[in-house]
């Protein structure tokens, strides 16, 4: 091969390595940001972080399991900057898995202008999220309240027989958060986020 | 063979005695718990592990230094490969890899099973303290450094636990299983006590799981253990564990004393009691961020000395420090301060470092304010 | 500028020889502008290690003002919110200003070199490859000027630390990172096509050196995760300024999700800054044991055994965030896993020198320091991978031993043996003797002075990234900072090294050292601007 073969053999093998390497590279800029869903399907498929569905859930029509009971704890927190208080009607509950329960809620707007506020939910421990089913909660849209209003909203939900025996205590977090108005104006129902419901 | 035995038996004995010989604050400590015992142990034989084949990797290696010296006239052989060596030495550090594997998962498997606890207490991290709430008792209070600011800037000696130890501890039943719920209300915090290998991050909007069955009384120390901004350093841990017996007596005087604060609400209070009171919350829970001075660090930590907006709208200044600043360092203090320590702290604040505005506020109003208002 | 350039080009190295690669002698600018435009291997990679070896001084500064802060326990020196963006800037200068463009320097000068390649693939792209970094370091120093201070939140800046509570100056922050994010882009694309295309005739893979092996796959890794690294950041950036909520858990987000975005690009990160070390010390011991690397394709499929490893690693850096117990015992396996070709490689270099002939100039020294040294780091690694022990040792100072082990007197001393190997090709000089060996021994000293008693500090129960610590961690943290002072101040012995070097000093051969063996050591000392304009005679041997 002549030399200017050769470093046109070159050139070309050149070209062909950066074409290759720009689509990897383009490929795994593109992977990292799918990877924002895929965590968040992920987690929702497992329930390996603690999050709970944020759309409604048929409750499942199975038979109550009466042979164990489990404790459901509830804890309600505010977080800085929003003048609410989330109470809840009893601290814990005993059910069986399988069975059906409405706990009911209260928000409390203690500033004095109106505001919006999302209860975020978390449960303990993680494995136990994917086997809590929600028919009705606050927590997945947001809240707004005038300045000094109250309001009482229910939690119905289900603990399926699937849950781990292991599994006798659980623990729902409710952290609320203030509702920017910013974001606000730019949808309607809240934050920006993946998997709201419709 | 008897010189082989006696060597043998050395070695036991020493790795047997090692707990005692090397947990002398050059090593982890044991710790007081099963599983503080197990994790010391792993590590140990880990430790052994490595120590063992650094001495013979090291060894042939420095023997190779000593012997196969130019200088020495060695001459170099020819060999680069040699396959079943290089099998043998592959498999060799696998094989001990996979039977360290079995006593870690074992040991992992037990520190996730927070199964039937006896108490439940749920730990808030904060930007800088802890907060310890006892589920189901009622009880909850917030842990600060108990550390002066005169130690940490040398004006005073040091005391023995500078920097570890609290106003607060966190009181726990020796011989319970004890169920540790951990969150933040910030940024990530990292709840650790050494001596009960105990670590677990606090993470804001999530809630974490772990627990601890202490088997001896004593204090046990430690920090929070994740960056979570300028006093880091400063937000120790302090776990004091006590008989069933001392524990319930303590939840009752507990539960006694957050009363009688409350209880001091309803009366009057004069500008002096106020003026002193909010001195001592400000030292103990502002001055970190907004200093001594009152001369903050703008523009993250605002001054309050000389604040003219804060002073003009007495209302917005009772209103930041109840219910804090979303998404900045300043936390919510109405469920870490009773309405007395907020009026006092609010009435102190618009008094001291020349701030003069003669305004006080009754920690009556504020109560009120923090009670049911529905309209 | 330090004047240890190749000398300029002489009419028989001239461009018109290239036969087809350029028409006519162009006039090469000379001064500052010859430095701008440059496309040449060598003069870039001077380039590169220049900048690197400032970076690696200011970085050093900033962790000797943190060690002097935690000389006693006290605050004495600065206050806690400054001491957090002086450990935040000494990390991210050193991982992204000193190591990796201290690498990428050295393959720029010798990757073509070892292939018997003209140059790299794409010329131009790797000046503005190296350019790039002056701008972002700049940008980068700068935000310490801003109001607000610099980045204050770790070199792994962790949401919502790093959003929701970062002072103003973390778009900048951002910014900077991007820019020297796309200059280690463009350099991987540059070595993977001059590695794949450029080689001489009858170089096949399996004949390649093993610092072109190594340099070949961090390149990959590169590739892999640097994208990774900028999607994350990018984040950050729509997180703090466009009001999403990636890493915000009131907007449905989840702070966690940034700790593994970050780790899969952080933990191949940390291989992309030893694998180069590896090549080099594999380079190193068998010239001065005038012996064959042991097990050349074992070391190969190791090398690449530790690169895909590493993808399947990351959640190890967060063992106590609250994994699901499975993906906690996963991560403890496969990094248990990845410590067995890493110890292979170790073994093949002991067998190497194992009835070799052994020599000890300062390029062995360092590479025999480094063996041992980067071996220790090895073991604190294995022990904090076995996951129940590590909630022991997480976010301690036993952790800061662990990574300033492997990359101090690990990837720092092969990237100085490296130098001190083959300054006598870039120069035509050898380094001064008697300054090597002392600039060598008091590293050393220094070096494990500053960070063996980290190890007992981590233990003890000492968290990391605080200003003041409780009484019972001083002693340790008094040798640290004895240590550090010592180790600082003897690295001036090394720029007076090259500068001595460069000027003069005992005249260098092409094969500047007698055991040396790959391609390099073919052309003159110094390498004059242009070599292997035609390709050279390669036979495949010794490997």
């Amino acid at each position: 091969m002549t030399r200017l073969d050769e470093q046109a053999t070159n050139r070309d093998g050149v070209r062909r390595t950066v074409t290759r390497t720009l689509v990897v590279l383009a490929g795994m800029f593109a992977f990292a940001f799918a990877l924002v869903p895929l965590y968040d399907v992920f987690c929702e498929v497992t329930g390996l972080n603690g999050k709970t569905s944020n759309t409604a859930q048929v409750l499942v029509h199975e038979e109550v399991d009466t042979s164990r009971m489990v404790t459901v704890q509830f804890i309600t927190r505010a977080s800085a900057g929003l003048p609410w208080e989330l109470d809840v009607q009893t601290r814990q509950v005993r059910v069986h898995p399988g069975q059906s329960n409405e706990v009911f809620f209260t928000f409390r707007n203690r500033g004095g202008d109106a505001s919006r506020a999302k209860a975020v939910p978390s449960v303990s421990p993680s494995e136990a999220s994917v086997h809590l089913r929600k028919l009705t909660c606050f927590c997945f849209q947001e809240q707004r309240l005038e300045g000094g209003e109250r309001l009482e909203a229910p939690l119905v939900f289900q603990l399926t027989r699937e849950l781990p025996a292991d599994i006798k205590t659980v623990t729902l977090v409710y952290t609320l958060y203030p509702v920017q108005p910013a974001q606000a104006a730019v949808s309607r129902r809240g934050p920006i986020k993946e998997g709201d419901s419709a | 063979m008897r010189t082989l035995l006696v060597w043998m038996a050395g070695g036991l004995t020493s790795a047997a005695l090692t707990p005692v010989a090397l947990a002398n604050g050059w090593n982890m400590p044991v710790g007081v718990t099963a599983l503080s015992r197990d994790i010391y142990s792993l590590h140990m034989i880990i430790f052994w592990i490595c120590v063992v084949i650094g001495v013979i990797v090291f060894g042939a290696m420095f023997y190779s230094l000593f012997r196969y010296r130019h200088s020495r006239g060695a001459k170099a052989a020819t060999f680069h490969e040699h396959t079943s060596v290089e099998v043998i030495w592959t498999a060799i550090p696998l094989l001990i890899l996979v039977g360290m594997a079995v006593p870690a998962t074992a040991t992992l498997k037990n520190m996730y099973d927070t199964s039937e606890a006896d108490l439940d207490i749920m730990v808030t991290g904060q930007q800088w303290r802890w907060r310890y709430e006892y589920l189901g008792e009622d009880v909850a209070f917030t842990s600060n450094l108990g550390t002066s600011r005169e130690q940490i800037s040398g004006a005073d000696e040091k005391g023995e636990h500078y920097l570890l130890e609290v106003d607060e501890p966190l009181v726990l039943p020796v011989g319970q299983k004890v169920r540790l719920l951990l969150t933040s209300d910030d940024v990530i915090h990292s709840w650790w006590v050494p001596d009960l290998a105990v670590k677990q991050d606090a993470i804001p909007g999530f809630v974490n799981e772990n627990w601890v069955r202490i088997e001896e009384p004593g204090i046990y120390r430690g920090q929070c253990a994740e960056l979570c901004g300028k006093d880091h350093a400063f937000m120790p841990v302090v776990v004091e564990a006590v008989e069933q017996e001392r524990f319930d007596e303590w939840l009752v005087e507990r539960k006694q004393a957050a009363a009688q604060a409350a209880a001091g609400v309803d009366r009057e209070w004069s500008m002096e009691e106020l003026m002193e009171r909010g001195e001592q919350v400000y030292g103990a829970v502002c001055a970190s961020c907004h200093q001594p001075d009152g001369s903050g660090n703008p523009p993250v930590f605002p001054a309050l000395a000389g604040n003219q907006p804060m002073l003009d709208d007495l209302d917005w200044h009772v209103d930041t420090v109840v219910n804090g600043v979303s998404g900045a360092a300043m936390p919510a203090f109405r469920s870490t301060l009773n309405a007395v320590e907020i009026a006092a702290v609010v009435t102190f604040e618009r008094n001291a470092w020349g701030n003069e505005s003669g305004d006080s506020v009754q920690p009556s109003e504020i109560a009120e304010r923090l009670a049911d208002q529905s309209e | 500028m330090a004047s240890h350039l190749p000398p300029k080009p002489t009419p028989q190295h001239s461009t018109a020889t290239a036969g087809g690669m350029a028409e006519a002698e162009h006039p090469r600018p000379s001064g500052l502008m010859r430095w701008l435009l440059t496309t040449n291997h060598k003069e870039i990679g001077s380039l590169y290690l220049i900048f690197s070896l400032t970076m690696f001084f200011i970085g050093g500064i900033f962790a000797l003002v943190v060690r002097a802060e935690l000389f006693q326990p006290g605050l004495q020196l600065v206050r806690p919110e400054f001491f957090n963006q002086m450990t935040t800037m000494h990390g991210l200068i050193m991982v992204f200003g000193a190591i990796m463009p201290a690498f990428v320097g050295l393959a720029n000068w010798m990757v073509p070199l070892q292939i018997g390649a003209p140059d790299m693939a794409l010329p131009r792209l790797n000046n503005f490859s190296f350019w790039l970094l002056p701008v972002a370091f700049t940008l980068l120093l700068s935000t310490l000027l801003m109001p607000g201070g610099g980045p204050n939140f770790g070199w792994t800046f962790y949401a919502p630390l790093s959003t929701t509570y970062a002072p103003p100056s973390t778009t900048f922050f951002i910014l900077s990172l991007h820019i020297a994010g796309i200059s280690s882009i463009l350099g991987a694309i540059n070595i993977i096509a001059t590695i794949l295309n450029l080689r001489a005739p009858g170089m096949r893979m399996m004949d390649m050196p093993l610092f072109v092996w190594t340099w070949l796959i961090t390149a990959f890794l590169l590739i892999a995760v640097m994208p990774v690294l900028a999607g994350v950041i990018t984040m950050m950036l729509m997180d703090i300024n466009f009001g999403t909520s990636f890493f915000n858990a009131a907007g449905g987000g989840d702070p966690v999700l940034f700790q593994h975005l970050f780790w899969f690009f952080g933990h191949p990160e940390v291989y992309i800054m030893i694998l180069p070390a590896f090549g080099i010390v594999s380079a190193i011991i068998p010239t001065f044991c005038r012996k064959r690397l042991f097990g050349y394709a074992s070391m190969v499929y190791a090398t690449a055994a530790i690169a895909i490893l590493s993808f399947l690693v990351w959640a190890h850096h967060m063992f106590v965030v609250g994994l699901p117990l499975v993906a906690e015992l996963f991560f403890m396996y496969t990094t248990m896993l990845i410590a067995v070709p890493t110890g292979v490689k170790v073994f093949n270099w002991v067998a190497t020198m194992f009835r070799g002939s052994m020599s000890f100039e300062p390029p062995m020294l360092f590479a025999l320091a480094f063996v041992v040294q980067f071996t220790v780091g090895g073991f604190s690694g294995l022990m904090l991978a076995i996951s129940p022990a590590d909630f022991q040792y997480h976010d301690t100072y036993f952790v800061v031993a662990h990574f300033h082990y492997v990359l101090v007197p690990g990837a720092l001393f092969a990237i100085l043996a490296g130098a001190y190997y083959w300054l006598p090709k870039w120069t035509g000089h050898y380094p001064h003797l008697r300054l090597s060996q002392w600039h060598f021994w008091l590293s050393v000293i220094g070096v494990n002075l500053t960070f063996f008693p980290m190890h007992f500090a981590g233990l003890a129960g000492m968290p990391r990234r605080i200003p003041d610590y409780a009484l019972q961690f001083a002693d340790f943290n008094l040798a640290s900072s004895l240590g550090a002072i010592l180790f600082g101040a003897s690295q001036l012995l090394f720029v007076l090294v090259i500068i001595k070097c460069v000027r003069g000093g005992e005249k260098a051969p092409a094969r500047a050292w007698e055991g040396a063996e790959d391609l390099e050591w073919s052309v003159p000392s110094p390498a004059p601007l242009h070599t292997f304009e035609t390709p050279p005679e390669f036979h495949p041997h010794q490997h």
